[in-house]
């Protein structure tokens, strides 16, 4: 399978009349007519236009985008899939929305962060340019603020975590619910803050918003036991935390350990590579491709995907962080782990996604 | 293991290394597609679009002599273009790179009798693993007709070059019939359920292709207009189904193609594979307008051995295949269509009747063939 946008919304007119006309196009739709005259035309998948590509700092840049169709309102702290053609290859990435839900003129941006090595960000923050075509997919992720609002809120950001707590914050200045907020970004530098100088105006302007910017060039990395020192009242806190795994993985430990009961504790994980062996969970195993007629070793902490990849095999795939399910396979034989959570599937015939999980011994996958 | 006359002469250690040169050559072409590669489909999309519906709208003013001549050439060339550039490569998954879900084998359909999936079943899977393997390659003959002296005589042959151009003119629904593999269910290969199902999917799709042909279009074009634009949708699903037959017989038949047993398909090589790939296809040559028009099937022998890379590959990569086959001393088979189309008429019309085997007693390689499995199916 081929990973896909979301479906746009159409009115039903315009619906009924496609499908009439659908007698004159068979074996095709209308749209792949309609389609050739612009693809934003096409009511096949939801596209955007890139309308302006603003930098926020050396290597971060907001991507605003004009969505083709009506636009699925979402929610502050959501993620998006956005794809675009580079080099004649349709590729796809989640990436957390950073405009507010009801923009006045409909328009819907996400921002990036310049990885070095990616594909995708790169690509944005340097190529994209007014006017290309991007692909827009499902707005996706719980990550967000609850309804009611809580009284007291606590952000732990780090890096380009600070999207979805950016929305977020937009959303409760809107509302008028900063009444007592605390925020804790870490960033190596000043000048990589992304919306540092948005921040720190808000900061200025509302005295129930307080903005702790830790530099972790100068130092270091912030540890669970300072939170004491920073915000007294952490464990009363409803928390929103967003940035590496490392970062969360040290903070929820803490929150096990040392919160009350009271605690609650949002997460939003960014885990751009999954299944090359960063992670040491499992014990690795062989997978058998069956229709590829591939057999691939996987290391502790290697996906199947990245195995079977390394194998040779030319295996389906998207996002490669577990939201797409571009990737599933059926698992034949065997047992799996989910790398993300170190769960373990051992149901024969279940599909499973195949770059976040890994063989816990000898499988085989149909796929 | 496939060894024959023309091949013998190649051990393990030469296909292997053979088989390296032919990898390394795919990998190449594969690593080099991008933009370029993506705008050439997306163009040839566009043009058979336009292509189509000019002709259709030409078709509209049937009345009119000039109208229904450009109107139902126009239809004609886009239907081809359709089937064989189009939807014949893309249902391959030539295109799948570019994770476009409107150019993927996994969501194209074409305009043929034959619903996408049936279709890539037995194109993709039966005829490109086991090409050339006689009771194995079913597209031999299309268990209808013998091609191959190792197919054994019956009196039903003796009318094929008869019923084979009949086959010619109603090839889409033949191929149908033949994609659904019904005589399958009898041998308890296929279930019930799953060819009544694929039967189904048949007839929905063949009433929809009817429909828009022979009814909608037509009596678009008026009263006075409609036995003519009906006569030239006709016309042009008689003339692409012509063209596609001729093309595909071209691709296997022609005499120096060689056959295979399936004693030589048990324990095949990569190396035996891609020789097997090889001697098997024979190559048209032409203009890139032919090319464009047989789908680039006239590089069959290159696409039999990357039925992957993209159609538009082909061209670029014919002397090198054909340099490589040249330093093992395989044989590449290449002719203009009128001397292939000669030698396949002959073939069929010689095998017609009994025997037609190679006058020297066979080599030890070639054991008797086992009869085909497949009991003719009637296409007419």
């Amino acid at each position: 399978m081929v990973e896909r946008a979301a479906a746009p919304k159409i009115p039903m007119l315009r619906r009924r009349l496609l499908q009439a006309a659908r007698a004159m196009t068979t074996p095709l739709l209308p749209d792949d007519y309609i389609g050739l005259l612009d693809p934003r035309w096409s009511t096949r998948e939801a596209t955007g236009s890139i309308v302006r590509v603003v930098p926020e700092t050396d290597d971060a840049a907001t991507v605003v985008i004009r969505p083709s169709h009506q636009w699925t309102a979402h929610k502050p702290g959501q993620y998006l899939r956005v794809g675009a053609e580079i080099d004649g290859r349709r590729h796809w990435r989640a990436y957390s929305i950073t405009s507010d839900p009801d923009h006045p003129e409909q328009l819907v941006s996400i921002t990036i962060k310049r990885v070095a090595e990616g594909l995708m960000s790169p690509w944005f923050v340097r190529h994209a340019k007014p006017g290309t075509l991007v692909f827009l997919g499902e707005v996706e992720g719980t990550f967000g603020l609850p309804d009611p609002l809580p009284a007291k809120i606590l952000g732990i950001s780090a890096g380009s975590g600070i999207t979805p707590l950016m929305s977020m914050l937009r959303e409760l200045d809107r509302r008028n619910g900063l009444d007592d907020v605390v925020h804790i970004h870490s960033v190596r530098t000043a000048d990589r803050f992304i919306f540092g100088d948005m921040l720190r105006e808000l900061a200025a302007r509302r005295p129930g918003y307080t903005l702790h910017e830790r530099l972790t060039g100068e130092h270091g990395r912030i540890t669970p036991d300072e939170l004491d020192d920073l915000v007294a009242d952490w464990r009363e806190r409803e928390t929103f935390l967003s940035g590496p795994r490392e970062m969360i993985n040290a903070l929820e430990a803490h929150y096990l350990e040392n919160g009350s009961e009271d605690s609650v504790l949002h997460v939003e994980r960014f885990q751009p590579v999954i299944g090359t062996g960063n992670a040491s969970v499992g014990t690795g195993g062989t997978v058998f491709f069956r229709v590829q007629d591939v057999e691939a070793a996987c290391e502790v902490g290697v996906s199947i995907l990245v195995g079977g990849e390394r194998a040779g095999a030319l295996l389906p795939y998207g996002c490669r962080m577990g939201i797409c399910h571009t990737c599933v396979g059926r698992l034949r034989a065997g047992q799996v782990r989910d790398l993300r959570t170190g769960e373990l599937f051992t149901d024969e015939g279940q599909t499973i996604r195949t770059c976040i999980n890994a063989p816990e011994g000898p499988i085989e996958i149909e796929l | 293991m496939s060894t024959s006359s023309s091949t013998a002469h190649l051990d393990q250690d030469a296909r292997e290394a053979l088989a390296a040169e032919l990898d390394a050559l795919h990998a190449e072409v594969r690593a080099d597609l991008g933009a370029r590669d993506a705008a050439y489909i997306r163009g040839v999309i566009k043009a058979q679009r336009q292509l189509e519906a000019a002709g259709r709208a030409l078709l509209l003013g049937s009345r009119w002599k000039p109208a229904l001549a450009g109107g139902t050439v126009a239809l004609t060339l886009s239907k081809v273009i359709e089937n064989m550039e189009l939807g014949h490569n893309i249902m391959h998954g030539q295109w799948d790179w570019m994770r476009d879900p409107a150019v993927h084998s996994t969501t194209w359909e074409w305009d043929a009798a034959s619903t996408a999936r049936s279709w890539k079943h037995s194109h993709n899977f039966q005829h490109h693993t086991y090409t050339n393997v006689v009771g194995k390659d079913r597209d031999l003959g299309y268990s209808a007709m013998r091609v191959d002296a190792d197919q054994p005589w019956r009196p039903v042959y003796l009318a094929q070059p008869v019923y084979g151009m009949l086959m010619a003119l109603t090839f889409e629904w033949g191929i149908a019939l033949y994609d659904m593999e019904l005589d399958a269910v009898k041998r308890g290969e296929k279930s019930k359920a799953q060819a009544r199902q694929e039967l189904r999917a048949f007839a929905e799709k063949a009433l929809t292709q009817l429909g828009k042909d022979y009814a909608l279009f037509p009596a678009l074009a008026g009263r006075k207009g409609f036995a003519r634009a009906l006569a030239a949708n006709v016309v042009a699903n008689l003339a692409r189904n012509l063209w596609v037959h001729t093309v595909v017989f071209m691709g296997h038949i022609p005499e120096p193609a060689e056959t295979f047993t399936e004693d030589q398909y048990e324990n095949e090589t990569r190396g035996d594979w891609y020789v097997r790939q090889v001697t098997g296809s024979c190559n048209l040559d032409g203009s890139p307008l032919f090319h464009l028009m047989t789908g680039n099937l006239s590089f069959q022998i290159e696409h039999h051995l990357f039925p992957d890379v993209p159609s538009s590959r082909y061209s670029d990569v014919a002397p090198r295949v054909r340099e490589i086959c040249g330093r093992y001393g395989l044989p590449y088979h290449s002719g203009r269509l009128g001397r292939q189309y000669r030698s396949v008429a002959k073939k069929i019309l010689r095998l017609s009747f009994p025997g037609g085997g190679p006058r020297a007693v066979a080599p030890a390689a070639f054991t008797p063939a086992r009869a085909p499995e497949v009991p003719a199916l009637a296409l007419v």
